[in-house]
């Protein structure tokens, strides 16, 4: 007996709706969207804004010294830092909008947006 | 031998769930042995025995064989009352009420693909539900909920289809 068969009317059509329900809860879920740019701030000043398209490195110069940043399509990541407790680098790769890795000793950070803005907090 | 004061009848419906049971148990660990990318998503194949169930000997035999379930396949694999077992608990309950309402659309129109789905959307909806309120309270755990919801259609539909084949079949006949 072929599979298909076994499937009734009312089947594909809550088969369908779980599609669409499945779809949208995409955007609801994953807000912000995908990952496209990586942000980079020195002394508090945008640095440069990069398209998370192609590999990349960037050295930027700081007080302590150069911080070695790595772009990657989709994520990006600090490979390398002077400050004494390293936890930008151990941070990892970051790939969702939103998340940022926060030198502050060598006063640099690198932070991934989307296409929506996302907050990390709000305060009325 | 001494005669048993309390004497206990067995009926035939007891040793139809007592069986059936024992299958859906030989199901979940089954499913406890296949491989997982992430923790949550299983095949889910112990619903299987629950469709089936629920459309050959009704609502009321379906809980039972998937509350004996629960309770013997967290022994078996050693998760009685952790975690796992009220996530487990808590997704069948939600399951097996969902099944209660959707039982009653029109047969013709909506088989067992329809139940299967619509009681896998259920059990993860209810196990993330619980995991927000009690296990990891942060909004963070719904961040999985397309993952989750894509392998319950995924899995809903699948187990669904061999239900409905199980069910094509001719009754078989209760010798056993």
């Amino acid at each position: 007996m072929p599979w298909l068969a076994l499937i009734r009317p009312g089947d594909w059509l809550i088969i369908v709706l779980s599609l669409l329900a499945v779809g949208s809860s995409i955007p609801v879920f994953w807000q912000g969207g995908l990952a496209d740019r990586a942000i980079i701030r020195q002394e508090g000043r945008v640095f440069a804004e990069i398209d998370l398209k192609a590999r990349k490195q960037f050295e930027i110069s700081g007080p302590l010294g150069t911080t070695l940043i790595a772009v990657e399509p989709g994520r990006a990541r600090i490979v390398a830092d002077p400050s004494p407790r390293q936890y930008c680098v151990r941070q990892g790769w970051l790939m969702r909008p939103g998340e940022i890795a926060i030198c502050a000793p060598n006063r640099v950070s690198l932070q991934i947006a989307g296409r929506t803005k996302v907050y990390d907090s709000i305060s009325y | 031998m001494t005669p048993s004061v309390i004497e206990l009848t067995i009926t035939a419906e007891d040793r139809r769930v007592a069986w059936l049971a024992t299958a859906a148990v030989g199901l979940s660990l089954v499913d406890a042995a296949i491989p997982s990318p992430l923790p949550g998503i299983k095949p889910g194949l112990a619903n299987i025995v629950t469709l089936v169930v629920l459309t050959r000997y009704g609502w009321g035999t379906a809980v039972w064989v998937s509350t004996l379930r629960v309770l013997a396949g967290s022994l078996l694999l050693g998760y009685f009352l952790a975690p796992g077992f009220f996530l487990s608990l808590t997704g069948t309950t939600l399951s097996l009420l969902t099944l209660g309402l959707a039982r009653h659309l029109p047969a013709r129109w909506f088989g067992p693909v329809s139940l299967s789905i619509l009681a896998a959307f259920a059990h993860i909806g209810g196990q993330l539900l619980l995991a927000r309120l009690w296990l990891i309270p942060h909004d963070g755990v719904f961040l999985l909920t397309p993952i989750f919801a894509a392998a319950a259609l995924v899995f809903g539909t699948i187990n669904g289809l061999i239900a409905a084949k199980l069910l094509a079949e001719p009754v078989p006949s209760e010798s056993a």
